[in-house]
């Protein structure tokens, strides 16, 4: 349970002024549920997500998980970045044992947990690869791995197929609801694309721009597991239409009121 | 099916040795043909050996007295290894200490900047004045000449990091040292082998800076010392030495990168 309390972050700009990056965000967030959070550029969602790592300090307000209240990093959440950032010098299978290295929780099983979760992603025979003889998606397979391999209750994600093509990006989509039902956890997922939050979540937070806020919280009341077949579907198609006016809809009042 | 294999795979295999054999062979040949003709043309417009003198001259001038040769390369090698192995020793913690806070590296900066503008031949003699005519003043020449390229280089690849690196490690609760020592260190390798690179090439020059001034030993004073009486032949002897040594100690940093992290080798990047 992650718990969300009228939250704002301001940060100081080079000139001295406040920027404003998100302001006054509530949200709970209940054990194994999967929440992706859309919104235009510089609508404070990575910001959120570093807010919720315990990465960044919150200018007001208060995040707590399972009722303990963040004031730093935490070691029970894993991290997906836009680019893989796994370590050039070290193979699959030691990218994958990493964090457990840094935490010093290297135990006998550590090697068959990371084995088996690297198979878990479809990587099986690459584990002695080095990150550069891998593609672009199975790279961000690998980073998966690293963010699970200490068994975190929470995953954080920000935009992690944002940098794959189209049709990798569909495929890990799917790959990452697999992994998600072999292994549930608490997900917070950063995305620019309507349909993937559509896809993958129970809840998709739509954010609006300066400041960060959230404009509506929206359930998508698709069966799981889902597939790219539900798109059809008229639920998913409320829900995009829905999202868009959120997004685009704000914009063009806005520009109609310029103009 | 297999012999018809079997000769693809021997036709390539030639194709590749033709290759690579064309890649050393067609230099060595446009080298001999240079020494031919410099050999050539100091006998037939009858060059003074003292000016110009000819490739076998400076053969016969150089291994009549080879021992007295090596021995002087022997000091020379000492100078410049033992100059390099400190520049690499203070260079790493300085960058270090310039990485990880901004204070440090706007305090620090101006004066390596400072250090490097001064002319290390005019700082010499004063060096030996300082510290004494002994292998002292040499070795910090050797030093102050090739540590600059290796800190500004050490610096940029411990700051080459990407920040969602850097934040992954931060989310697990790293320690500075665990960061430094698991991230930053190693992903600033391909760096510091291009400073190494650099360093290594300049500690001869350095070395030999710091013997034209003062000693009694090595290429540098080999090169003083003939030239005073006139043998030319033999300078150019200690003079080809040094750039080989040069290109040996430079190939050895190369194969060190290749063999101990072939992860970093084809990915540096030149900084300096």
């Amino acid at each position: 349970m992650i718990e969300i309390d009228r939250l704002s972050k301001t940060f100081r700009s080079r000139d001295g002024a406040d920027v404003v990056a998100l302001k006054n965000i509530s949200l709970a967030v209940r054990d194994h549920e999967f929440i992706t959070l859309v919104g235009a550029s510089g609508c404070g969602k990575s910001t959120l997500l570093r807010l919720v790592a315990g990465l960044l300090p919150p200018t007001a307000g208060a995040i707590s998980i399972d009722g303990k209240p963040v004031s730093g990093p935490r070691r029970d959440i894993g991290m997906v970045f836009q680019s893989p950032t796994l370590l050039p010098w070290a193979t699959i299978l030691d990218n994958v044992l990493f964090p457990l290295k840094l935490t010093h929780q290297i135990t006998e099983g550590s090697r068959e947990k990371a084995r088996h979760l690297i198979a878990l992603a479809g990587l099986s025979g690459f584990e002695e690869k080095y990150p550069k003889e891998l593609s672009g998606g199975m790279q961000q397979r690998a980073a998966i791995c690293r963010a699970l391999i200490t068994e975190p209750a929470t995953l954080l994600m920000d935009e992690p197929f944002g940098a794959l093509d189209a049709l990798t990006r569909e495929e890990m989509s799917l790959e990452l609801l697999r992994i998600w039902n072999e292994q549930p956890k608490t997900i917070l997922f950063v995305t620019h694309s309507i349909t993937e939050a559509v896809l993958l979540a129970d809840r998709v937070v739509v954010m609006s721009p300066r400041p960060g806020q959230i404009a509506d919280v929206i359930d998508v009341p698709l069966d799981r597991p889902r597939n790219f077949d539900q798109e059809a579907r008229s639920e998913f198609q409320d829900c995009t239409h829905r999202i868009r006016e959120l997004i685009f809809g704000n914009r063009a009042r806005r520009t109609a009121a310029v103009a | 099916m297999a012999t018809a294999r079997e000769e693809r795979q021997r036709s390539l295999s030639l194709r590749r040795f033709v290759l690579s054999s064309r890649d050393v062979l067609l230099p060595a040949a446009v080298l001999v043909l240079l020494v031919v003709m410099w050999e050539g043309s100091v006998h037939l417009f009858d060059i003074k050996p003292f000016i110009l003198p000819a490739p076998s001259a400076i053969w016969t001038a150089t291994t009549e007295i080879w021992s007295t040769v090596m021995g002087h390369t022997m000091a020379t090698l000492n100078t410049v290894l033992i100059g390099f192995l400190v520049s690499i020793a203070v260079s790493l913690p300085l960058a270090v200490l310039i990485t990880s806070s901004p204070y440090v590296s706007t305090a620090v900066y101006p004066l390596l900047v400072l250090t490097q503008s001064i002319p290390k031949v005019a700082l010499a003699p004063i060096l030996v004045i300082a510290l004494g005519a002994n292998e002292l003043p040499r070795i910090v020449v050797t030093f102050l000449v090739a540590f600059f390229p290796l800190v500004i280089s050490m610096a940029a690849g411990l700051l080459s990091v990407p920040s969602d690196l850097i934040e992954l490690g931060r989310s697990y609760r790293a320690s500075r040292f665990q960061e430094l020592y698991r991230i930053r260190l190693p992903y600033a390798v391909p760096f510091i082998f291009s400073g190494l690179k650099v360093a290594i090439a300049l500690a001869v020059v350095g070395a030999v800076v710091g013997e034209f001034v003062a000693a009694d030993r090595g290429l540098g004073y080999l090169i003083t010392s003939s030239t005073a009486f006139f043998k030319t032949p033999l300078a150019f002897g200690a003079m080809i030495l040094l750039s080989l040594m040069g290109i040996v100690l430079f190939q050895i940093v190369v194969v060190i990168e290749r063999v101990f992290f072939p992860w970093s080798s084809g990915q540096e990047t030149v900084v300096v």
